[in-house]
């Protein structure tokens, strides 16, 4: 690579793209989503995907569940910058395909075809824990629990099969045995 | 049960428990339920500002000369909008301040109202945080949470929305404190362990080339930290540089300050940040102008970095050695473990560091703030040289705008205590420095207040005259007149082939008529031989003054790391002016 000469705003080396998942506990209070999506808006951070949902109805805590990519300096500001903000109480940090922890991303699937097509819906989803919600004679909607890469390729294989419409969920996370995040 | 107050008399109940004594701000609609309130409560004076962004800075400049936060009032829609820039100065310079903002009636809120607007949404990314309070019974714990979280910390800027029904609306007061508790939110809660400090004072042991670099951190923990920072320079002997939110924490005129580094720093202290083999950063933040390239910044030594900002340790820079800590606390303790062992470290360890000082010396000797002076014009770092030496005998405080005229005052004018010097660093906002020095004037009355200006800048915010002049504040607006936005016009002259596009201002006013139409007096200096009465006339007016000083509209600001060059081959002065590659130009 060319060596700029500059003394000013150089872009310096660029270290490995990694793909986390952070988890962030905040106040459910008005405004609270803003701060965290400006938070990474602002500093030029990616939001791959987001999950939110209050988990402690009485304390009014919510769960915020975000997937991003960055180097491994971008991915430390990240924690550093959001746990700087009042309404966040704790932050937790994932890379990618680390062993201890569960992903889980959800999707219902509208399809529409005849018996003997849907029968095919059914067979290519087992893997992923089909729940049948919904179903006519010639349509069905049909929901799936599995990770991002499994629901991408699911459905791309759906679409030969009269898939017309998708709607998924970011991904949540969980640490496996007794451990819990802390 | 408690006497339920108003809204607007909870606000004044908070400061007053706050201990607030100036607020500044300008009424309007959305905030006059609060404005109405002042008349009860006579221990909180109300400095009237002629625009909210002056309200803001002149807040800025109390806060940073008093060591307490700065108190803004302001009312919704454009009252709000012209306080970001304030804001977001103060954000970026570390700068504590409680703004309240006055908001349309609850019930109006999203419909597009008069003097609407989502002040809370549009200072979100400026503050350090914001509420807008719907409820008057969470007021005085938001109004007192506010003030927590601005002081605590890295101090910074935050904002109440509080719509005109809950100013009128009576709830329950209530005097909160600590309510941040254990949560880190910046708050350094980190407890520093022996085994740290004895890291550090293993590095400062093994070092044989090493540097001090202190920043804004320093001042921002109080005078406590400038006093212990002496003292650990002295106790190690080591070479020392400041950024520029730093001077004043350090002597300006003690041998082992290398002066300020950067951009426009010294040689010695940018060559010496280069070769050191220990960088012991207390308080700074590695910004941009400091480290130039990251690659190649300091290439070959240990670093320590001091912060209370946890966000701010290996932000831009890798460091072997992070702490986050206030500085106050962490030097007295690394003082009283070093002294435990180290006695006579100072003797023993000079001949370890001879070689560096020796080095030192050479950079010395380039004399790069050196100038070519004129018998004939003024040359503007002569007129803040004699300013400096015509008001160094007193307590003075300088604050500045922004560009060629700043970075000159940073060179040349010498400060010796900290929360004497107030310039708008991260930022960079021109206009900063009348407004600001009318809020060092409120809290330093009797102090010399001097606003080293530039004639673009000063014409941003000089409708503050006005309030200079209500409240009798003497302060003296010292423009160095090149007729020209200067830092822009160097710019364009060694980056842009001395296309000077729109930097020239073809039609400014008469600054000492002008100065006579606010009411305060106007002086002129055109030539090197009448500079020093004339500035000494302008020190023994005990009114505000503006300044006109006259100088060459060509100078440039030298030394300067140009673009397109490493870090350590600075330009020192005109003779060695060179193209700049057409890489280096495109860069900011």
């Amino acid at each position: 690579m060319a060596k700029s000469k500059s003394a000013y705003s150089a872009p310096g080396k660029i270290g490995k793209i990694e793909r986390h998942i952070i988890v962030v506990w905040v106040d459910n209070e008005a405004g609270v989503l803003a701060r965290i999506a400006g938070l990474f808006s602002g500093r030029g951070y990616n939001i791959e995907s987001l999950a939110v949902a209050e988990v402690d109805k009485k304390k009014h805590i919510s769960r915020i569940t975000i997937v991003t990519e960055g180097t491994p300096q971008v991915i430390e500001q990240i924690n550093l910058q959001l746990r700087k903000l009042v309404p966040v109480h704790k932050v937790a940090d994932f890379k990618r395909g680390e062993k201890d922890i569960l992903f889980r991303e959800l999707a219902m699937f509208k399809i529409l075809g005849n018996s003997k097509k849907l029968e095919k819906v059914k067979k290519i989803c087992k893997r992923f824990n089909p729940v049948v919600l919904d179903k006519t004679n010639k349509s069905v909607v049909i929901q799936v629990t599995a990770l991002r890469a499994e629901i991408d390729k699911l459905a791309l294989d759906l679409k030969s099969l009269g898939l017309i419409s998708t709607s998924r969920t970011g991904a949540v996370a969980m640490t496996k045995g007794s451990k819990i995040f802390n | 049960m408690p006497k339920l107050l108003s809204g607007a008399e909870i606000v004044f109940k908070a400061l007053e428990d706050q201990k607030v004594d100036y607020i500044f701000g300008y009424p309007g609609g959305a905030v006059l339920p609060i404005y109405d309130e002042l008349k009860n409560h006579k221990s909180i004076k109300h400095i009237l500002a002629r625009h909210e962004q002056g309200a803001g800075h002149s807040a800025e400049g109390y806060a940073r000369s008093s060591g307490k936060p700065g108190v803004l009032l302001v009312t919704s829609g454009p009252g709000a909008t012209n306080a970001v820039t304030a804001l977001t100065d103060a954000y970026m310079d570390s700068i504590p301040l409680v703004c309240i903002s006055g908001q349309v009636p609850t019930h109006l809120i999203g419909t597009d109202a008069f003097q609407e607007c989502d002040t809370t949404g549009i200072t979100r990314p400026c503050t350090k945080h914001n509420w807008l309070v719907k409820d008057v019974n969470d007021l005085s714990r938001v109004l007192h949470l506010a003030f927590e979280v601005a002081t605590t910390g890295r101090p910074g800027p935050v904002l109440v929305d509080i719509p005109k029904d809950i100013q009128f609306k009576k709830g329950k007061y209530k005097f909160f404190k600590n309510i941040l508790k254990k949560k880190l939110n910046g708050k350094a809660t980190h407890k520093i362990s022996n085994s740290e400090l004895d890291k550090f004072i293993d590095l400062i042991k093994k070092s044989s080339k090493p540097i001090f670099y202190t920043g804004g951190g320093v001042i921002n923990s109080g005078p406590e930290a400038s006093k212990y920072l002496r003292e650990l320079v002295s106790l190690t002997g080591f070479p020392i540089t400041s950024t520029l939110q730093g001077l004043g924490a350090y002597p300006g005129d003690d041998p082992q300050f290398l002066g300020m580094l950067g951009m426009h720093g010294t040689y010695e202290a940018n060559n010496a940040m280069h070769d050191c083999d220990l960088m012991i950063n207390i308080g700074a933040r590695f910004d941009d102008r400091i480290t130039g390239k990251v690659d190649e910044f300091s290439p070959g030594s240990k670093k320590i970095h001091v912060d209370i900002d946890p966000s701010s340790i290996g932000k831009n820079i890798k460091v072997d050695l992070a702490i986050v800590s206030d500085v106050t606390t962490l030097l007295k303790s690394l003082i009283k473990r070093f002294k435990e062992k180290n006695k006579n470290f100072v003797s023993s360890n000079k001949q370890k560091t001879s070689k560096w000082w020796e080095q030192i010396g050479i950079w010395r000797e380039k004399k790069s703030l050196n100038f070519i002076n004129s018998d004939k014009i003024i040359k503007p770092q002569h007129a803040v040289q004699r300013l400096y030496e015509l008001t160094k005998n007193q307590d003075t405080f300088v604050t500045t705008e922004v560009g060629q005229h700043q970075m000159w005052a940073a060179q040349h004018y010498k400060f010796n205590k900290p929360n004497r010097w107030m310039t708008s660093g991260g930022l960079g906002t021109m206009g900063y420095g009348l407004p600001a020095a009318i809020g060092v004037q409120i809290a330093n009355p009797g102090k010399l207040v001097v606003d080293i200006a530039g004639e673009a800048s000063v014409l941003m915010t000089m409708q503050e005259m006005s309030t200079a002049v209500q409240y009798r504040l003497p302060i003296k607006i010292f423009i160095l007149n090149n007729e020209y936005m200067g830092m822009v016009r160097q710019w364009q002259e060694l980056l842009h082939e001395k296309n000077y596009s729109e930097s020239y201002t073809a039609a400014l006013p008469d600054f000492v008529k002008l100065a006579e139409s606010y009411g305060c007096v106007g002086i002129r200096a055109k030539t090197p031989n009448e500079l020093d009465e004339k500035i000494k006339e302008m020190i023994s007016v005990d009114r505000p003054v503006i300044f006109d000083c006259v100088v060459d509209k060509g100078e440039n600001c030298f030394p300067m790391i140009p673009s397109g060059k490493p870090h350590n081959q600075m330009i020192l002065g005109p003779e060695e002016e060179e193209e700049i590659s057409d890489e280096g130009k495109v860069l900011v």
